[in-house]
């Protein structure tokens, strides 16, 4: 299936060469989780803090969850701002 | 104490200046600063008077720890009626020139009345001064900055000071200090402008001298820097992106308002972003970041300094703007980006440094230009009243040239320059007003964040989200996770925001800390550095007094319960797309619950028995 996956802010330094911005489009199986990607691209899971699947908020278990074909998923460090 | 228990009072009608000792009754009650200066206006203000009358007052008031040794001691806030929302106001900000007032051996500075002709207020130490502001009215900051630096012959002098937005009567003008540092909203600006006061110019060489327990007061300040310096927010991300970071997260989870709040997510708003601003540019391969920079005794320095493009449209034969300033913080890229549908990072941080030089709210102006686009799509403002100027969403001449007028005060300008509400009521169509008390958004839009939306409503100074963050909880995890799509518990974690958030105000520490240190990092700060037992639970309580002072505030000067609403953009029309696609804001859930656990009645007025537990009178 096909991901959507983007990395913002201090994890775009785990962005491949020919990524498009923040995003990179993945082939991958249908088993894969949001750990999984997290994972392949080498990122603390502590650092990987604010992990989003469509724009929703993924739980620690919920990143154990396989995703879904046509996802994207956000992935954020630790931030606040206001 | 902390406090240096003075207080200059300056009647500028009378042109007299006198200092009289600070209420130490009300500190125990008020804390300082925020609560402490709010104090003082209700005690001496009719709540109804005119905002621009010389019968309103102006309070500059520092905190108890402003200038002292705990990190992001900076802050200083301005205490007013305000003009744009006719509730209280209380514009906070950082730099340098609160501290410098605490040097000088000052609390707080009280005006009132008028001055029959243009002054400035000149503080060195104890001497206190009013001075001729010829030279100065007409001016913007920046130039009033830089004459009163050599006026006084002393590069360490500390300037607050309004532009001639506040000059020519804009009703959202700041009063911007140390360049690029402002007391943004509600128009306190346009406030000093009306007292004929153009600026503060102030130097103290005191120092802090008055910690109560001075050994535990700097083991305390000195264990919470590691507190931030450790956490992944304050210690790594704020520094190195800023509150920019945002701009991609509230994107993602369709909460960024867009086209004057009619969508939840904006195509370029990465282009836009803290992340863009690291990228070198194609012209001339710097990017716009230039680097971050600290207010006073700041350990975290979220603030950026930025440069525009010298080959930009916007600054092209504008030398005056070819150099470092303060670049866009993300409720101005909000404002001046996403809610105009402007993706052009030059044009956005161009009108940045435009509200910074000439003292405007970004946030009220961005929002009132892109009523401006809404206004001229649906053809009720036309180019007959720009001048041939059409006005589109996503066109950066369009912004620029609209930021331009309200800065000339041509006659557009000046209707830009009333705020959204006022101009989408003189042109007719009154619902395009993104307001709440009469005050613009900010960056969070509350049909995607639920929580946000009853803050909004209820902040005592107008829409805001400085009141009550509640995007730390319902997005950032903040201190703990909650679900930003539903409504129910968003009354007591809106409330347990607002109280929170009155007592750092009123302690002189920046919000920011707050990403990292709970009341339990903060209170022994105040401690041991304060009279009195400063306790979690006292400064909670504190907090809600001050936020119920406040309410009475705004209460006695007219306003209602039915003026705790939101837009019928966001109660009737459904979020577009994202996570929050086909919901609007459940502000009618919200509210009766908010009310009960403020113990206020179902008009939303505090009961006696409230009034009574918090000691109000």
């Amino acid at each position: 299936m096909k991901i959507e996956c983007k990395l913002f802010a201090t994890l775009m330094r785990f962005l491949p060469a020919d990524a498009d911005g923040h995003v990179v489009m993945m082939e991958v199986d249908p088993s894969t989780t949001a750990y999984d990607i997290i994972d392949h691209y080498g990122i603390c899971h502590n650092e990987a803090y604010l992990v989003l699947q469509n724009g929703v908020y993924l739980y620690d278990e919920q990143k154990k969850i396989p995703l879904n074909d046509g996802d994207t998923l956000a992935i954020f460090p630790p931030v606040a701002g206001g | 104490m902390a406090w240096t228990n003075k207080v200059l009072r300056v009647n500028l009608t009378e042109g007299t200046l006198r200092y009289e000792p600070l209420n130490q009754e009300w500190v125990k009650d008020y804390l300082g600063q925020r609560g402490l200066g709010t104090r003082y206006l209700v005690d001496e203000v009719d709540p109804e008077v005119d905002a621009l009358s010389p019968e309103n007052k102006m309070i500059f008031a520092t905190g108890p720890l402003t200038g002292t040794a705990a990190s992001t001691s900076a802050r200083y806030s301005v205490i007013t009626k305000s003009p744009l929302t006719g509730a209280i106001a209380c514009s906070n900000s950082g730099g340098f020139f609160g501290p410098e007032l605490k040097f000088a051996g000052l609390d707080m500075v009280i005006f009132e009345g008028k001055s029959p002709t243009p002054v400035y207020l000149y503080i060195e130490n104890d001497e206190a001064k009013l001075l001729p502001a010829d030279d100065i009215w007409g001016k913007s900051v920046w130039e009033a900055d830089e004459i009163l630096h050599k006026a006084h012959h002393d590069p360490q002098l500390r300037v607050a000071a309004v532009g001639r937005a506040a000059e020519s009567g804009c009703l959202y003008a700041a009063i911007v200090n140390d360049l690029h540092r402002a007391a943004g909203r509600s128009g306190v600006g346009t406030v000093m402008a009306s007292k004929n006061l153009k600026a503060i110019a102030v130097r103290g060489t005191k120092g802090i001298s008055n910690i109560k327990d001075p050994k535990r007061f700097m083991a305390s300040t000195a264990q919470e820097k590691e507190v931030l310096a450790e956490n992944a927010v304050t210690g790594t991300g704020l520094p190195a992106l800023g509150t920019q970071v945002l701009m991609n997260v509230i994107n993602e989870i369709g909460a960024m308002p867009t086209r004057n709040m009619q969508d939840v997510q904006f195509e370029g708003a990465s282009k836009i972003s803290g992340e863009a601003m690291l990228e070198p540019r194609e012209s001339d391969g710097k990017p716009n970041l230039t680097t971050n920079a600290g207010c006073f005794g700041c350990t975290i320095a979220c603030g950026r300094i930025s440069t525009v493009d010298t080959s930009h449209f916007s600054v092209k034969d504008k030398p005056q703007y070819h150099h470092n300033s303060g670049g866009l913080e993300y409720e101005a890229a909000w404002a001046l980006g996403s809610d105009t549908c402007v993706d052009d990072l030059d044009a956005a941080t161009y009108v940045n440094f435009l509200c910074n030089e000439d003292g405007m709210d970004p946030i009220t102006l961005g929002s009132t230009i892109a009523a401006a686009m809404e206004l001229f799509e649906k053809g009720a403002i036309t180019t007959e009243h720009t001048g041939g100027v059409e006005l589109e969403f996503g066109s950066p001449q369009s912004l620029v040239w609209c930021a331009e007028q309200v800065v000339a005060a041509t006659e557009f300008g000046k209707d830009l320059g009333l705020g959204s509400k006022r101009l989408c009521e003189k042109y007719g169509m009154p619902d395009l007003s993104m307001t709440v008390k009469g005050q613009e958004f900010p960056a969070y839009d509350p049909r995607g964040i639920q929580g946000m939306g009853l803050a909004y409503a209820t902040s005592n100074r107008g829409a805001c989200h400085l009141r009550g963050y509640t995007v730390a909880s319902e997005v950032l995890g903040i201190p703990e996770k909650t679900d930003p799509l539903v409504s129910e518990g968003k009354a007591g974690l809106v409330i347990a925001f607002q109280d929170a958030t009155a007592a750092v105000d009123s302690a002189g520490l920046c919000l920011f800390t707050t990403f990292a240190w709970g009341m339990d990092n903060i209170a022994p700060q105040i401690d041991s550095a304060c009279e009195g037992d400063w306790s979690v639970e006292r400064l909670l309580e504190v907090g809600e007094r001050i936020w119920n002072m406040e309410r009475d505030f705004n209460l006695k000067a007219g306003l209602t319960g039915a003026d705790d609403n939101l837009p019928k953009r966001l109660l009737k029309d459904v979020a577009k797309t994202g996570p929050a696609k086909g919901r609007v804001s459940e502000l009618d859930v919200m509210l009766p619950e908010y009310y009960e656990l403020r113990g206020w009645d179902s008009t939303g007025v505090p009961t006696d028995d409230t009034r009574q537990r918090l000691s109000l009178a």
